[in-house]
């Protein structure tokens, strides 16, 4: 596929080769100094692990570089398509890894005579539920984020992905962030901020990641040949911008030495209690709703080929569901020892998020509007609708959720665990695998995908799995809520905790083959875009796409 | 609709972009979070509050790394069946001292924001070592290795002096003595002058006696394990704040 050749401005392509390993080479010897003065095992473990991977890095970009001859590995005149090649390769393995951890933590739950064992201390349910919710949304949705913006930034702004070298180093630091994260809670490194659990130093890390992310992005956007920025980019930019505010913010801590892998947060109480759901509840807003929300804005219109529904509806609902987000976190705390001015101001800007979240929802689905036929023909396509469907259904429960009231009965009980998992299995995880399945044809020049009738078999079972798993969990939910404060005849609480943990059994069983029809779903996936990329079955045929001629007359926005 | 034409100079600048979404979304947490540090009823002292004894903050390290808080709560909501269960509701002071604070945000366990002197350390031991021998329908996995690790706390001090750099009141004393005290504590009867030396340290910031804990907690007195550590923090879980002298009809309390 050609564009429209620049001519290359600034420096050549070695720079971004330079400097990166410059950047990466120094980490490695800053990170080899605490190696040999760790003061702890875990530092030293996770020192070790990262100056290996960083030293590897560092080999593999010179054996890489030589290999070039002259050529110019940057060439302005292709999107840079094998990045994102890659991430939807680690996408599917996190997501897999991601989604069997998940079903051991459900067997734990379900079973714990069976899958504890006294002797592995590591493997019991709380070091290994943070490995869970990190590979799922941040290994998983972090490289299905990373591999679709990369994607769709190139095409929506007709010009190759903005500085060289470090679009990968944005993937592959990114990936060792992973890395040491799931080491680390294995090892029992965890600063206990839900999903924020790395400590400092992997911390620190991702902030520099993320600050080349950022470049990235906005570099591509500055180059663009496309003088409006398409709204997934707005989407996009919002995560991307957010999450560093975040993630800054809420990790700010003492470390006890600068060689050790423990640190103290620099809050406490019901201040970082605040903070801590302000960035929780926005990683929710920012990570996996905007994020999948500019995914959705490509992948939809760009597979049923119509244009999005309503560009005044994505201008309203953009900057009304950001600005109306931020404010949500309180609704975690409702109850608690939080000030009610607070719990109140969360509770009321929860409610109103409902209606930006239909925006989103409504602008996606309504895009459809000639082409309904494409839900029953197009598996992808009814997937994403789906995903949209799911979305909608977890924006209406998270504002009734949010009521005081409600909460009253909700919180600590599963009915949480439900809202949480039918978006992230029903939303993030539909409009993901939508995202994949249109994906990997384009990138590996297939006319379709190796088996449609495949993708049916996996959007049945995944359904059928989320289905399982949220009518479970609400009735678990909702029944231990109930028990907690019912009350006998003679003014006594009626049951014991253990009398509600024994009531969820059943309900466990079914959460805990719910979550298994997913993962079946996820291996039946992967195998199918193995065999896409590799051009077998109906994914034979190369893909005949008109060359790209000249940029088109360009038209205003409307 | 001159709104729409004014966006389209955003869609066109991508760092005026950049700049209007860096302030949109800074506006709420300013609103929300920034009050809870200067509003009085947020910050007040409660009698009581003392920062954690050397033995009991290993403990709770030890709590945080196994993950705890996955399952278990520490706050307890004014609601009346929620007080019943567990005990006075939950003050913010209770957790000042708690960085990062340890509220929970799921009950797959009970909660326990004041299981402290609720059970004995040899309850707390079996429970531990093998839940279900307890507890025969629990959920809970098994904690035995804790019984069999030794305690590293040649360290302690360091964890209070970075504590104390967020803001918990520890004495140099304190800090000097941060060892001295970790080994009383778990070791009764072992050395009298070191447990009034640590009863002074921390009685006296709590303003009342009584808040400290002496025990052999794991009943193994040829070491300190971890098990020690982590029971020594479960016992002082809600004791702090003497709830019997507070009197809501005094002026003083009246809002």
């Amino acid at each position: 596929m050609s564009i429209q050749v620049r001519p290359s401005s600034g420096a050549g392509p070695g720079a971004s080769i330079g400097t990166v390993s410059l950047l990466t080479g120094l980490v490695a010897f800053g990170v080899l100094l605490i190696a040999a003065n760790a003061a702890d095992p875990m530092m030293g473990a996770h020192a070790w692990i990262f100056f290996f991977l960083a030293v590897g890095g560092l080999v593999a970009t010179g054996l890489w570089a030589g290999s070039l001859n002259g050529r110019n590995p940057f060439d302005e005149a292709h999107y840079d398509d094998t990045i994102v090649k890659f991430g939807v390769f680690t996408a599917m393995f996190w997501g897999i890894a991601g989604f069997l951890v998940g079903l051991i933590i459900a067997l734990q739950l379900t079973w714990p005579n069976l899958f504890y064992f006294p002797d592995l201390g590591w493997t019991n349910f709380g070091r290994i539920r943070p490995l869970h919710t990190s590979a799922v949304i941040f290994a998983f949705g972090g490289n299905v984020l990373i591999a679709t913006s990369f994607y769709v930034v190139q095409r929506t702004c007709r010009t190759r992905l903005a500085g060289g070298l470090w679009p990968w180093f944005v993937f592959w630091g990114f990936n060792l962030f992973i890395v040491i994260a799931g080491t680390g809670y294995l090892l029992g490194v965890t600063q206990s901020k839900e999903y924020a659990e790395p400590e400092w130093y992997a911390d620190l890390w991702l902030t520099i990641v993320w600050v080349a992310y950022l470049a990235v992005f906005l570099g591509t956007l500055w180059k663009r040949k496309e003088p409006h920025i398409y709204v997934a980019n707005w989407f996009y930019l919002s995560f991307i911008v957010t999450i560093a505010m975040l993630h800054i913010v809420n990790n700010l801590a003492i470390p006890v030495s600068l060689t050790g892998s423990k640190s103290y947060s620099l809050y406490s109480g019901v201040q970082d209690a605040l903070i801590q759901w302000w960035y929780g509840h926005n990683a929710v807003g920012f990570f996996l709703t905007t994020g999948f929300l500019a995914i959705m804005y490509y992948f939809i219109p760009k597979q049923v080929n119509r244009p999005v529904y309503s560009y005044r509806l994505s201008i309203v609902h953009f900057w009304s569901l950001i600005f109306i987000y931020i404010w949500a976190g309180p609704h975690h705390l409702h109850y608690t020892a939080l000030p009610q001015w607070a719990q109140t101001l969360g509770m009321v800007f929860s409610v109103m998020l409902w209606m930006p979240s239909w925006g989103g929802m409504i602008n996606g689905v309504m895009t459809l509007s000639g082409a309904w036929d494409k839900l029953r023909t197009d598996p992808v396509v009814r997937m994403m609708i789906v995903a949209l469907a799911f979305y909608g259904m977890s924006t209406f429960e998270g504002p009734l959720m949010s009521v005081r009231a409600v909460n009253a009965l909700s919180h600590y009980t599963e009915w949480g665990i439900a809202h949480v998992h039918s978006g992230s299995m029903g939303w993030v995880g539909f409009i993901s695998f939508g995202a994949l399945y249109c994906l990997t044809p384009w990138l590996w020049k297939r006319k379709g995908l190796y088996s449609k009738a495949l993708v049916e078999w996996h959007f049945w079972l995944a359904t059928l799995g989320i289905l399982f798993y949220i009518t479970a969990m609400y009735v678990a939910g909702i029944t231990e809520g109930f028990m907690w404060r019912a009350y006998n005849e003679f003014g006594f609480l009626e049951y014991a905790f253990i009398e509600t943990v024994k009531a969820k059994h059943v309900m466990y069983i079914i959460r805990a083959a719910g979550g298994a029809l997913y993962l079946i779903g996820a291996l039946l996936m992967a195998y199918n875009l193995i065999r896409t990329a590799m051009g077998h079955g109906e994914a034979s045929e190369a893909r005949t796409d008109a060359p790209r001629s000249a940029a088109p007359a360009l038209q205003p926005a409307e | 609709m001159s709104i729409f034409n004014r966006h389209q100079k955003l869609e066109r600048h991508s760092l005026l972009l950049s700049a209007g979404i860096l302030v949109v979304v800074a506006i709420g947490g300013l609103v929300e979070i920034a009050p809870l540090f200067y509003l009085e009823n947020t910050i007040e002292k409660v009698e009581g509050m003392r920062p954690y004894t050397p033995l009991e903050l290993k403990g709770r390290n030890i709590y945080i790394r196994e993950g705890c808080y996955t399952c278990h709560s520490q706050m307890v909501r004014p609601l009346r069946d929620e007080v019943e269960r567990y005990g006075h509701y939950s003050l913010a002071a209770e957790s000042m001292y708690d960085h990062p604070f340890q509220w929970g945000s799921k009950r797959t366990g009970p909660d326990l924001a004041r299981v402290g002197g609720k059970y004995s350390d040899e309850w707390h031991l079996d429970h531990l070592i093998n839940p279900a021998a307890l507890v025969p329908d629990t959920v809970m996995p098994p904690y035995a290795f804790l019984a069999s690790k030794t305690l590293r706390y040649n360290d302690v001090a360091d964890h209070m002096i970075a504590l104390r750099r967020a803001g918990v009141p520890y004495t140099d004393d304190m800090i000097a003595n941060a060892k001295a005290d970790l080994v009383a504590q778990a070791s009764p009867g072992a050395d009298f002058d070191a447990e009034d030396g640590l009863l002074e340290r921390y009685d006296g910031a709590a303003g009342r006696p009584g808040t400290v804990k002496i025990s052999d907690f794991d009943q193994d007195p040829a070491r300190i394990t971890e098990m020690d550590a982590l029971i020594a923090y479960l016992q002082m879980l809600g004791t702090l704040v003497d709830f019997t002298v507070y009197e809501a009809d005094d002026l003083s309390n009246r809002r």
